[in-house]
């Protein structure tokens, strides 16, 4: 039987030199930039000896807040790639008309979108707010670390692990040309027989393991940990829209991962899922994955809401308005989430009850979500604003995200739908809201917290920069497209016949320009913040006069985070605390346990790697090798007792004595 | 500062609008369908616009107002508590929604489009007994291929209909999801393989539209557009008559052919076309060789029977309802038994997607 058996095949399945982007120019001078750029990044790496101090302080760091760097770092990297397929997207609509083809032919143009699409969500918005939440949940809440500190670290380097996947389908074969939700039958094996759909799943699917894991984590971590006094109803704000994110990640994260494990059949085993020829059906995965996709969104939205309520206060010295109303908004946003997904597909032929009933509980989150823009409006109200840069993305986004929210609701009428959907108002109207909302949100975060995370403040005058280059080029680059979507232009065309719409996509062009000085002023922000950070130095670990827990720490805080648990007593507890005089404790100090550094996320994440890279060229050997390694390792870090030490009650004292020295000869 | 960018926002939406509102088809349709929704997209935008323009313009204001430097504003650090002004802020998008909603609810019925016209345009109802020309679609990869069963023509990527005649679409795809698109003449619906979606609309002045498909589909979808147009009932039997006189014919081969993936088709007019070729192409049984997916799953009696519509399960709530169960326990015997195709017993009539 082992005449048939042909070894190269078995090792190195459909993988060629022809995979090789080597006929491509564009592709491979980007493959080339980006292989000098590793080279140049590890040679810097080994000169300055630091592989020893990344591996042990970062890699197999099982501390919150370096994970939660770690996330926020791979999120503003993948930034960078996904904000380059816009560039190409909007260059190649900008030049392609009538004769001239643009630079992208359509198969490559269909790669470029389809990878913005995906690279935005999943690697770039989702590994911002999974930082965001690990690096301050736990302070918040006045906990040590997360609840399973080595499943958090795992959760990172499996999202890593499909970053990786999806930067490899750059260079190593081609990215799915389906559009970043795949539906099939355009993702079947039939009509996408080559590798893209499988980078597609098996990204998706090995990071979508670790988003899962991070939000049991989380939720268990605000469910089980919260210092002593803090009930429910006096968690800070952004705790509150972070549980409810874990809950809906916990809960619709499942449905992907068994949507894509569908589609994986029908294109690998050849079940009849989605195929009609023997009575599957399309539509049903277009269901599963929007029960999943809306949710989704308010996965992203939530937590930056949360982070808008922590800045309006702060920046406006005022508590919070309508705290409790605030709470329920969200839960009832939380719950809404589930009732909506049709509204994805008012098109595809559903009755009008059925159509009328999604739209109308789509109308209805708005409600909610007003409330809540309404909460920060008074919140302002009778306060003292200072406009740093956190509170200029708050007052941005207020805008916008309004502006946002309408053309939704508009959306959800079904009949206006039918001639909007699929259009690029529809384009324009998730962009207003997903970069209105969502990285709005996330930059007033970034901007917030920096101090808390590395000691020191970020610089203003290059933020303010990067703020209104972002603000003034997105509305340059979608009012344009609000426009040519009522000009019935619709999405994801790589050529146009009527010249008349040029000036539109020139303008959009223009626009994407300035939100490239955007990025541009933000890195020359981290730059220029770090060349001077003894001058922004954040002595008092309270830079900003806050009003929560993270802000009675040191910045950046000792491992442990907080010498003792503190007592919670309000909602802005550290307000609180500051208001009666709190005097920090400085001896008594007790051994602190603590968990302990491992590699075996890091090991796993690279297994899974390369058992996605094996799935993807039918490399069956590697795939059963790989699958086996993994298991292994998996099953060998249980025998692993070593996992917690105490750090020694003089360390402690010593530590909390330097933060004592410091504040003294500050003030 | 945040003033003068929030106020360069402002100022671009209404500039813009304006603009758009040279060639904006969405705002200015020629069809009467297309003409009520637009109309619902100006009254709702102008419903929301009442909870809008206050909640910017007292963004700014309070931004302004109580600016650190203002040190003339009251500053009541812990008030954050106001019953009065929270059931406001609940209550006014509660009642925008309200009234939204129940135009929601109307207009979305009213504008199935499933639903048979009742009026040809503001103030001239379809008169009693119309039938509406029936227009097949089907997309391929990539083009649309529109059979006349009135007329028995078929033609490929252009579309022509009189002026205020009830137009009936029904739509399938051979192999992938493309949505069909006619901005000026009415919303777009889904056209998909194996399933039928309909489309009601009427054109009200002659000319020429634009039409395309609205849902990405592979690498030929930027060019999978036709030209639509609305002509006079003479125009319209000249056109037809043009089609007659072709020399093609759409045949079982001619159109094995046809269906093979090809970019910006030139338009073909057949000037006959083989019996049940639509049926056949809905049903995922062309090739000789292919069972029905109808006769799949026991209804195979009438040569005019739909497919047994999974669709038509997304349309409950409808008349279909009743039928639509009937399809489900057919799908759910699912695959081709070699009996059911000769079995009697199975439900006389079809569930043929959707009864108004």
């Amino acid at each position: 039987m082992f005449d048939h058996l042909d070894l190269v095949k078995l090792i190195f399945g459909r993988l060629t030199w022809e995979a090789l982007p080597l006929h491509v120019p564009i592709v491979l001078g980007t493959m080339i930039v980006v292989m000098l750029g590793g080279l140049a990044l590890v040679a810097v790496i080994t000169y300055n000896r630091l592989w020893g101090y990344l591996w042990h302080d970062w890699f197999t760091s099982i501390d919150h807040k370096k994970i939660g760097i770690m996330y926020i770092i791979l999120g503003l990297v993948m930034l960078l790639r996904g904000f380059s397929d816009a560039i190409m997207m909007r260059a190649q609509q900008a030049m392609s008309f009538g004769a001239n083809n643009g630079f992208l032919p359509p198969e490559h143009y269909d790669q470029v979108f389809t990878a913005h699409g995906v690279i935005m969500i999943f690697f770039v918005a989702m590994p911002l707010i999974t930082g965001i939440m690990n690096f301050v949940i736990p302070l918040q809440i006045g906990a040590r670390d997360v609840a399973f500190p080595f499943l958090n670290n795992f959760s990172f380097w499996m999202t890593a692990a499909g970053t990786v996947l999806v930067m490899m389908s750059l260079f190593v074969g081609e990215f799915a040309r389906t559009g970043w939700l795949a539906y099939p039958p355009l993702s079947g094996i039939a009509q996408s027989p080559d590798v893209g759909v499988d980078y597609y799943i098996w990204s998706l699917q090995i990071a979508g393991i670790g988003t899962l894991l991070s939000g049991i984590n989380l939720l268990v971590t605000i469910i089980k940990m919260r210092a002593p006094g803090m009930s429910l109803m006096k968690m800070p704000m952004f705790v509150w829209t972070a549980l409810c994110t874990n809950v809906l990640i916990v809960a619709a994260f499942p449905v992907l991962t068994a949507v894509l494990a569908l589609l994986s059949l029908d294109r690998y085993v050849g079940t009849n899922f989605f195929t009609t020829a023997l009575g599957g059906n399309a539509m049903m995965y277009v269901n599963l994955i929007w029960i999943w996709g809306h949710p989704e969104v308010y996965i992203l939205i939530l937590p930056a809401f949360g982070i808008f309520s922590e800045v309006t206060a702060t920046f406006s010295r005022k508590r919070l308005f309508g705290y409790t109303s605030m709470v329920y908004a969200t839960i009832v946003i939380t719950v809404l989430a589930y009732l909506v997904w049709l509204h994805h597909f008012f098109t595809m032929g559903s009755g009008a009850s059925v159509n009328s009933f999604f739209g109308i509980t789509t109308m209805i989150i708005s409600i909610p979500t007003g409330a809540k823009i309404f909460n920060w409006l008074f919140t302002m109200y009778r306060g003292r604003i200072t406009f740093s840069v956190p509170m200029l993305w708050t007052m941005g986004f207020m805008v916008t995200f309004t502006i946002g929210g309408m053309t939704g609701v508009l959306l959800a009428v079904p009949p206006a739908d039918f001639v909007l959907h699929n259009s690029l108002f529809l384009v324009a109207h998730f962009h207003n809201v997903i970069i209105g909302g969502v990285l709005f949100g996330l930059f007033a975060g970034i901007n917030y917290w920096f101090p808390k995370a590395f000691g020191f403040k970020l610089d203003e005058f290059w933020g303010k920069c990067s703020f209104w280059f972002w603000t003034v080029g997105f509305y340059f680059a979608f009012m344009p497209l609000y426009v040519l979507g009522l000009m019935g232009v619709t999405r994801r065309m790589s050529h146009f016949d009527d010249s008349s719409l040029q000036i539109w996509f020139e303008i959009a062009a223009f626009g994407a320009f300035l939100v490239l000085l955007g990025i541009i002023s933000m890195l020359i922000q981290f730059y220029v913040s770090f060349r001077h950070r003894a001058a922004l130095r954040d002595v008092t670990g309270d830079p900003w006069d806050a009003r929560t827990l993270e802000w009675s720490t040191s910045s950046p805080p000792p491992s442990y985070n907080f010498a003792f648990t503190p007592l919670v007593h309000d909602v802005d507890t550290w307000w609180q605390m500051k208001q009666a005089h709190y005097k920090r404790p400085e001896e008594g100090f007790i051994p602190i346990h603590m968990p302990k550094n491992t590699g075996a996320g890091i090991m796993l994440g690279g297994l899974s790697t390369i058992f996605g890279f094996a799935m993807i060229w039918n490399m069956w050997l590697l795939v059963v090798v790989s699958f086996v390694a993994l298991l292994a390792v998996a099953i060998g870090h249980t025998f692993n007792y070593k996992r917690d030490f105490h750090i020694p009650a003089d360390e402690v004292a010593r530590t909390e004595a330097a933060r004592t020295t410091l504040l003294a000869n500050h003030v | 500062m945040p003033l003068k960018k929030t106020l360069r926002g402002l100022l671009l939406l209404p500039a813009l609008a304006l603009l758009a509102g040279c060639n904006a088809v969405l705002l200015h349709p020629e069809g009467d369908v297309a003409l009520q929704q637009r109309d619902l997209i100006i009254v709702s935008l102008g419903l929301m616009l009442l909870i809008v323009i206050p909640v910017i313009a007292l963004t700014l204001f309070f931004a302004w107002r109580y600016r650190a430097r203002n040190t003339q504003a009251s500053y009541d650090p812990e008030w954050h508590h106001s019953t009065m002004l929270e059931l406001m802020i609940w209550a006014a998008p509660l009642l925008i929604i309200i009234a939204l909603g129940a135009l929601t609810w109307v207009s979305t019925h009213k504008l199935d489009p499933y639903r048979p016209l009742d009026q040809l345009s503001k103030g001239r109802p379809v008169a009693a007994g119309t039938r509406p020309l029936v227009v097949e679609v089907v997309a391929l990869d990539w083009k649309w291929l529109f059979f006349y069963p009135e007329q028995g023509i078929a033609t490929v990527n252009e579309l022509a209909a009189p002026v205020d005649r009830p137009i009936e679409f029904r739509i399938t795809a051979t192999n992938v999801m493309n949505s069909f698109f006619i901005p000026s003449l009415a919303g777009q619906i889904y056209a998909m393989p194996g399933m039928e979606t309909k489309l009601n609309a009427v054109i009200n002045k002659a000319g020429e539209y634009e039409g395309f498909s609205a849902n990405f589909s592979g690498d030929g979808f930027s060019g999978m557009r036709f030209k639509f147009h609305g002509m006079s009932d003479q125009d319209f039997d000249t056109w037809v008559q043009q089609a007659r006189k072709s020399s093609e014919t759409l045949s079982v081969d001619t159109y094995q052919h046809l269906e093979q993936p090809s970019e910006r088709e030139p338009i073909h007019f057949y000037a006959s076309v083989a019996p049940g070729l639509y049926d056949a192409i809905l049903n995922n049984c062309v090739a000789a060789a292919q069972k029905c997916a109808d006769s799949m799953m026991g209804f195979a009696s009438d040569a005019r029977t739909k497919a047994p519509d999974m669709h038509a399960m997304m349309r409950s709530g409808d008349a279909a309802h009743a039928d639509a169960a009937v399809a489900h326990d057919a799908m759910s015997m699912s695959m081709p038994m070699p009996a059911a195709s000769e079995s009697k017993s199975a439900p006389a009539a079809a569930p043929s997607g959707h009864t108004p």
